[in-house]
């Protein structure tokens, strides 16, 4: 325990001898090692070639290691060492490796989307003093091909039943409005996340009018400003919907409305290589933990697991170079079941909490883009129907983004991308059809698929650490509503990082054990 | 992506009344020359220097603060004197005129001092606020807001109006005839498209909007969205191509009443 104490403090000491940039592959940020100098002003290296020094007391593990042949590894590893250590050999290893992970870091965040990105800024933003604390994200897909983020409609609203959804979307969009102060960086041009403040307008039959009301009354009480609106103030309104079947709907009038991920994304990336943070190419194979067993005060046993090493496999590679950690936050979006297993997590008799998987799961939604040229106008809101259909307006050209969300039975197979053009035809035409009568005469133009971090459980987000993985902290499972609380989750974590409770917006009914006690809490407006 | 470099430039001057050097801070501004000079040096040092890089930072946050501060709310005012008063002493603290219902426009004079007798109207609105060059932001807004009776809003050049205010402006829905939005840097037909609450509206006025990326088609849209409202500014002709008549008949909109 000493001796890594040792060992983190004698690594972090030596940060200004060092000379090579820990990029770890990423391509964006700047050259000049923004991310990777601290302290003295060394002459930077060109970044064609860059090598790392290690001072001979530290504990020198191999820099990268294959994946099999452990055995010779071991006696690579000795000879390696002896070569270093007589005069003449050099510390550095003979290759380039800015690949790979730094060996030791922090937090080490898996997954780089809006959310990982989000709690590494938020990390990095509340820490004590400057630089403190080193995070690494560790991203599998550079290119956010399959990122629930860059797919993502970009809705983002205030009309949850759930009163810490609220309040999490309110710290957001607030987040959102003063984009430019939060995550200005000097020398570079100002963000613009392109919000259309139109508002969200959900639409509620017979049967779901009273929650719909008793829903706004949470909301209101919790400061979003959403009014009630009767059918014929609808028609007023509105005059291209048909209020067929609509007995009350909810419009919310501030802070609601669309932007652009994507945007939100490039500039989180931005901001948080400009503050230090490490980005790693690489995928999450396998985490190295240790068990501890004690006995809780009624004197049941309980296996208590730290993971101590997380070992990230290069791309395209076979190298994986394992990664000292204090702390692993688990923001791997639709992905986050199969690293929580990677974890440790749920393995154990059922109904125990052992037992208790992280019960989220990819779930595959689509988006289709049409063109209407009689559509509704520049003023239309968000429209969710009663049947769960949805659209939104997408630029000034009369074209609309809209889906819906299956019924269990329906569910796709989230193997793929691949799109239903069917699905469009049976179950998202007729609705929206039959609710804009304008909508009788479109035609598609394009359509795309992306993943919910579908939670099984009740479709909220699990925020915060796992009771026996004592070190693994989770930010996922929001079930479509990510994109949405991203900054406010981020912050949440961050605080619960550093300061052990959560301060700004409380969380503690979002916290995995409820999985366990089987406490749901049931979000009810899921587009 | 990132905002068009253009509108800066409007914003630029505003923002850098009586700095120069070490904080001017925004590359989208163009330079010539020796300042040019001056500011890779800064850039070169900043990139190295955590130092240099911090205090850019602190000297960028220090701007924003002023224009916080400069939006600040009189809750003094307010409730000794009412909302019109305080709304009125706000926008006057901003270099802005105000016209009470009744009275001639108040304006502050060069130094920035005006009179404080219109805090003896006490139940008098105010009826036209002239916020023209003001550093009125979102916050700001709080004050404006509460003048129930506005009939009239002008809000030429400002450079902090984004579509997030726009998007505030719907309690003003009763009362609100005339809107001019000219100039503004920050905004885009998406805040425009919030507008559609202000039913009353009769003059809006849309020119020269840098940010919107389609001013003729903007125009259309917007006067389809506010039938009985005549919008100024946009002609329906521009950025259309120079091509055949019949199609720029067929875009026409209806003359509105």
């Amino acid at each position: 325990m000493l001796r890594r104490a040792l060992q983190l403090g004698l690594g972090r000491g030596l940060l200004g001898r060092r000379l090579g940039t820990h990029r770890g592959g990423s391509t964006l940020g700047k050259v000049e090692g923004s991310g990777g100098y601290r302290g003295s002003w060394v002459a930077p290296v060109s970044s064609y070639v860059t090598f790392r020094t290690r001072d001979p007391a530290h504990d020198g593990k191999t820099v990268g290691r294959l994946g099999e042949g452990d055995q010779n590894g071991k006696m690579s590893e000795i000879k390696k060492k002896i070569q270093s250590v007589l005069p003449g050999g050099a510390w550095n290893p003979p290759y380039d490796t800015s690949y790979l992970p730094p060996e030791h870091s922090d937090v080490v965040i898996v997954g780089g989307g809006v959310i990982g990105l989000s709690v590494a800024y938020w990390l990095k933003r509340l820490e004590k003093p400057r630089g403190a604390i080193r995070v690494l994200v560790v991203e599998r897909d550079h290119t956010y091909s399959q990122a629930s983020t860059a797919l993502s409609v970009g809705g983002i609203r205030q009309q949850f039943s759930v009163p810490e959804n609220i309040q999490l979307s309110l710290f957001s969009v607030e987040f959102l409005r003063n984009i430019n102060e939060y995550l200005a960086v000097v020398d570079d041009p100002p963000l613009d996340i392109q919000f259309n403040p139109s508002g969200y307008l959900l639409l509620a039959s017979e049967k779901g009018a009273a929650v719909m009301e008793s829903n706004v009354k949470v909301q209101r009480q919790e400061g979003a400003k959403v009014c009630l609106m009767s059918p014929e103030q609808l028609r007023n309104k509105f005059p291209w919907i048909n209020t067929e079947g609509v007995a009350l709907a909810s419009y919310g009038m501030e802070y609601e409305g669309w932007f652009d991920p994507w945007c939100l994304l490039q500039g989180l990336r931005r901001k948080v290589q400009s503050m230090g943070v490490l980005f790693c190419h690489g995928e999450v194979t396998r985490f190295v933990s240790s068990s501890s067993h004690t006995e809780t005060t009624s004197g049941e046993e309980v296996t208590l697991k730290r993971i101590h090493e997380v070992h990230v496999k290069i791309d395209r590679s076979l190298e994986y170079q394992p990664v000292e950690c204090a702390l692993v936050i688990n923001a791997a979006g639709a992905w986050s079941g199969q690293i929580a297993e990677l974890a440790g997590v749920g393995k154990g008799p059922p109904g125990t909490l052992q037992g208790t998987k992280l019960p989220v799961e990819r779930r595959k939604r689509y988006v289709y883009l049409w063109h209407c040229p009689q559509g509704p106008g520049l003023e239309t809101p968000f429209v969710v129907d009663a049947s769960g259909a949805y659209f939104r307006r997408e630029g000034l050209g009369n074209n609309y983004l809209g889906g819906c969300s299956p019924t269990e039975e329906e569910e796709p197979d989230p193997g793929n991308l691949e799109v239903d053009h069917d699905f469009f035809q049976d179950k998202v035409w007729p609705p929206l059809a039959q609710r804009v009568p304008a909508f009788e005469t479109l035609k598609v133009r394009s359509a795309w698929a992306g993943y919910y971090d579908y939670n099984t459980f009740d479709q909220n987000g699990v925020v915060g650490p796992h009771p026996l993985v004592v070190n693994m902290y989770f930010a996922t499972g929001f079930s479509g509503h990510g994109l949405q609380q991203a900054p406010a989750v981020g912050r949440a974590v961050a605080e619960m990082v550093l300061d052990g409770h959560f301060q700004t917006i409380n969380l503690n009914p979002f916290h995995f054990s409820r999985f366990y006690l089987g406490e749901k809490v049931q979000e009810h407006n899921i587009i | 992506m990132a905002a068009p470099r253009a509108p800066l430039h409007l914003v630029m001057p505003v923002w850098n009344r009586g700095t120069r050097g070490i904080r001017g801070l925004s590359r989208a501004v163009a330079l010539e020359g020796s300042q040019k000079k001056g500011r890779s040096l800064l850039q070169f040092l900043a990139d190295r220097f955590y130092d240099v890089q911090a205090l850019r930072e602190y000297l960028l946050q220090k701007q924003v603060l002023k224009v916080h501060q400069k939006n600040r709310p009189f809750t003094y005012i307010k409730e000794r004197f009412g909302p019109h008063a305080a709304g009125a002493y706000f926008i006057l603290k901003q270099g802005g005129a105000v016209k009470f219902q009744g009275k001639e426009w108040i304006r502050s004079d060069a130094h920035g001092h005006f009179s404080l007798d219109f805090l003896k109207f006490q139940a008098v609105p105010v009826e036209a606020v002239n916020a023209s060059g003001c550093a009125i932001n979102y916050q700001g807004l709080d004050s404006l807001l509460a003048l129930k009776e506005l009939r009239s809003l002008w809000l030429q050049r400002c450079p902090h109006v984004d579509d997030w205010c726009l998007g505030r402006l719907h309690p003003l829905a009763n009362s609100l005839q005339e809107l001019s939005l000219a100039g503004c840097p920050r905004i885009s037909e998406r805040g425009l498209a919030s507008l559609h609450h202000l039913q009353n509206l009769r003059r809006l006025d849309i020119s020269d909007l840098h940010a919107v990326s389609n001013p003729g088609l903007t125009r259309i849209l917007v006067e389809e969205m506010l039938p009985s409202c005549q919008v100024l500014g946009a002609d329906w002709a521009q950025g259309l191509p120079s091509g055949p008549d019949e199609q720029s008949q067929d875009k026409a909109s209806p003359i509105p009443a």
